[in-house]
Parts: structure tokens; C-alpha cells; sequence
């Protein structure tokens, strides 16, 4: 087990103020929200963040780890002294920072089976209970969310996905120990970016016959070396060469369901997007294909190559800068 | 029943997209959100969420509903925010989320 600095994670100094814990708090929280934060590790860092806090807001906890003295280097192998914590009483007065499953290992060691009853404190809301008729207790199990990352032909096809979940289970003391499981998921066929699968009972099973939760996965796709979603479309970019964009041409583009033949108007400029309907996303309302043309100029290696762009200068009136021209002389007046 | 039974087994077992296929009631949405239901009427009184139907005693939530309400209440508690600011911060994330998507699908480095 990894000893774990909070106030290096909080980049607070040791004799730092409540007061000063909590903005650092705000701040990192802010930062790192999962539901804001677009950075790579937002949800780690929210965890460590929140863990971290979690300790230091509550002056017992604080105490009790200040108590394990300042030489402890993040990192470093930790085993926590026997009766480390004797003398000191937690009140259990809550852990409402979240998630508190999600906490290490160290913080397990630490602080774990004290003040979180027998739930567990996971999901840190009271709502999934409910009083069964005629006295008895039941509960309704936590509902669990993760992500997963698909691939754009998963959403075409539909596939099978196995899927590693670490899930907190409460054992028999009331300690939470987290427990790894797999699941076959059939993904549904016309699934889109940021929506959501839910797998009904796959959550936490429920206590005193009370139904267990749902898992709810949220989708993510991989990015796809030919094609851009956005919402139900998809883009593409489609390379023509001067010639076809200029005459017109047919030309075979690719879409996820296989290749197409598209026929390019004569002049179509570069940038143009030309929609092939419903070759996006599946589903109620498909989403459609935009390929937006860009132009490739072939290189002028060879001396015929030369020539032949010689002879295409000689034949055109065209300045590809008389707008800037024309605007440069309005500024300069 | 057989979806129980494949906790462990590793059968397959069929997801639903949550967005098309389920409507939700009070009671469920606010279990999934695990808050009281006060809290999910509070969250429509302040226009962050919106059932489908609004009959009193029988609101229907749509699957996106839920994405959104446990949202704000993450906001809320993680963030020391009102609904209010939780509302703002929705709107402004989905606005961010639109623009982040029309940026990729011009630019593909972005």
C-alpha cells in the first residue's frame, strides 16, 4: 500500500487553515468535475481530490493522520502502526464527499469501517431506500455507472462487448471491499456518442428483498481514422483532384455500410459539403454522411508534369488573391 | 430473470439505450439519482429537467432526463452549488459539449 500525501493532492502546506483546505477544495473540485472537466485524467484526479478533503476537512481525521507524522514521502510503502489512531475517537460524522467507494486503499486502512454504518456510504444518498410494507426493511440496490468506449462499427453492427467492473460490495462486518466482475454487454445497434445503456438488475443487489440497481454504461466512441461524429452524422473529408472538382466526376466514397458512388457537380469548391442522407448513425432518425471536399494539387515533378501546369497558368485569368488585393488597398487609403 | 442470473456466468446480456427507449417515474428517477423525490420536484420546478408529461401524479421522465438531473445533483454536492448554478453549469456544458463536436467534425486534429 501507497502512502498517500492529501496535502501535497490538495497543494496545501500541512499548517494550512480550514478555511484554506476548503478553497483549495472548490478550486480542484472545479477543475476536475467529471461532468465539466474535458482533462484526460479529470475523473482520477476528482477521486484523489475528493479523498483527499474528505480527510483533511474533518479535524479528527486530520489529527489522526497528522499524528502519522510529516516524513512520509508520496508513494512510499505504508502500512499504518498499530493502534496508529489509538486516542482518537471518530464521531462518524459522515462521509458526504461522494463516492466514498471509490477512496484507496490507504484511506481504507486508515478510516475504513468507522462511522460508515452498514451501507457502506457508497452513492451517499438515502433516496434508494424505501420502508416495506408491514414493518420489515428493504432497500433497493445502488445504481452503478461506468463508461465504455466503442468503436463506430459496434454502433453499425451492434456487438458483444466484455466489459471488467470494479464494483464495491459490503461485506459481512459492514467493511466495503471491491470485488471485480465481468459482463458480456451486447451493445445496441445505433447507440451515439454520450448516451447511455442500461442494464437493468446489474447493480448493487438490493437488501431484504429489496431489487437490485441498474448499471448504467455511458458511451464513448474511439476515434475513427476516416470518419468525425457529431450527434447522429458523420464527416468525412473527401480528397478530389483539381480536375475532378473543376469537370465533375464520380467518384466512390467509403461509408461504414460500404462504398458508395457520388457524383461531384462540376466547379465544386474546396470546403463544399455535399450530404449523402442517411448514411450516418443508424436508428430512428439515421443521421446522414457529410463529405466536405478538399482539393490535392498533384506535385510538379517531371518536366511534362511542368509543362502541362504552364500550359493550365496560360489558359486562366485568375488571380486566387484578388480579394485580399482589393481589401489590402481599402486598408491602406 | 435470466439477467440475474449472468452476474457472474458471463451469458450475454442486452443493454437499452437509455435515451430512446426508457421513460422513468418520480420514484425511480430519484432512486437512480439517489435523492429524495423533493429534490427531483425542485430540479423541474427550476426548469433543469422537464418531464414528458405533466400530469402531477404522473410524471414521465425520458432517459436523457436522467443524465441530466444526476448531473446537477453531482454539481450540487461536489461543487457546494445551488440549483441555480448546477442549471447554468448544464447549460453551458452542453453548449461547450455542441461546440467541442462541430469543432472535430471540421477539424480533426482539434
Amino acid at each position: 500500500m501507497k502512502y498517500k500525501d492529501y496535502y501535497k493532492i490538495m497543494g496545501v502546506d500541512r499548517d494550512a487553515t480550514q478555511d484554506e483546505i476548503k478553497r483549495a477544495y472548490r478550486k480542484l473540485a472545479r477543475k476536475y468535475h467529471p461532468d465539466v472537466s474535458k482533462e484526460a485524467d479529470a475523473e482520477a484526479r476528482f477521486k484523489e481530490v475528493g479523498e483527499a478533503y474528505e480527510v483533511l476537512k474533518d479535524p479528527e481525521k486530520r489529527a489522526a493522520y497528522d499524528q502519522l507524522g510529516a516524513d512520509w514521502k508520496a508513494g512510499q510503502d505504508f502500512r499504518p502502526p498499530p493502534d496508529w489512531d489509538a486516542g482518537f475517537e471518530f464521531s462518524g460524522g459522515g462521509f458526504t464527499g461522494g463516492d466514498a467507494s471509490a477512496f484507496s486503499d490507504f484511506f481504507e486502512s486508515l478510516f475504513g469501517g468507522r462511522g460508515m454504518g452498514g451501507m457502506g456510504g457508497t452513492g451517499g444518498g438515502m433516496g434508494g431506500f424505501r420502508q416495506a410494507r408491514g414493518g420489515g426493511f428493504s432497500a433497493r440496490g445502488e445504481d452503478h455507472h461506468a463508461k465504455i468506449l466503442i468503436d463506430l462499427e459496434d454502433a453499425f453492427e451492434g456487438a458483444t462487448r466484455s466489459i471488467s467492473l470494479t464494483a464495491p460490495s459490503v461485506d459481512g462486518e459492514g467493511h466495503v471491499r471491491t470485488r471485480q466482475r465481468t459482463l458480456n454487454v451486447r451493445i445496441p445497434k445505433g447507440v451515439r456518442p454520450g448516451q447511455h445503456i442500461r442494464l437493468a438488475g446489474q447493480g448493487t443487489a438490493g437488501l431484504g428483498g429489496g431489487s437490485a440497481g441498474d448499471l448504467y454504461l455511458e458511451v464513448e466512441f474511439r476515434p475513427h481514422p476516416l470518419y468525425r461524429v457529431d450527434g447522429a452524422d458523420l464527416h468525412l473529408d473527401l480528397p478530389l483532384a483539381p480536375w475532378e472538382a473543376a469537370l465533375g466526376a464520380k467518384v466512390e466514397v467509403p461509408t461504414p455500410k460500404g462504398a458508395v458512388d457520388l457524383t461531384i457537380p462540376p466547379n465544386t469548391a474546396a470546403g463544399r459539403k455535399l450530404r449523402l442522407k442517411g448514411r450516418g448513425l443508424p436508428g430512428k432518425n439515421p443521421g446522414d454522411l457529410y463529405a466536405t471536399v478538399r482539393i490535392e494539387t498533384p506535385p510538379a515533378d517531371t518536366e511534362d508534369e511542368k509543362a502541362a501546369y504552364r500550359r493550365f497558368a496560360d489558359q486562366f485569368e485568375f488571380d486566387p488573391r484578388a480579394r485580399l488585393a482589393a481589401r489590402g488597398t481599402e486598408a491602406g487609403r | 430473470m435470466s439477467e440475474r442470473r449472468s452476474r457472474d456466468t458471463g451469458t450475454e446480456i442486452t443493454g437499452f439505450i437509455l435515451e430512446e427507449s426508457t421513460t422513468l417515474g418520480l420514484r425511480e428517477l430519484s432512486s437512480a439519482c439517489a435523492v429524495q423525490a423533493e429534490h427531483i420536484i425542485e430540479l423541474v420546478e427550476e426548469g433543469v429537467i422537464e418531464p414528458v408529461s405533466y400530469r402531477r401524479r404522473r410524471w414521465q421522465f425520458t432517459g436523457a432526463s436522467l443524465t441530466r438531473a444526476r448531473r446537477a445533483v453531482a454539481l450540487q454536492r461536489d461543487l457546494g452549488l445551488n440549483i441555480q448554478g448546477a442549471a447554468l453549469v448544464l447549460d453551458l456544458v452542453d453548449e461547450l459539449d455542441r461546440l467541442r463536436s462541430r469543432l472535430r467534425a471540421i477539424d480533426p486534429g482539434s
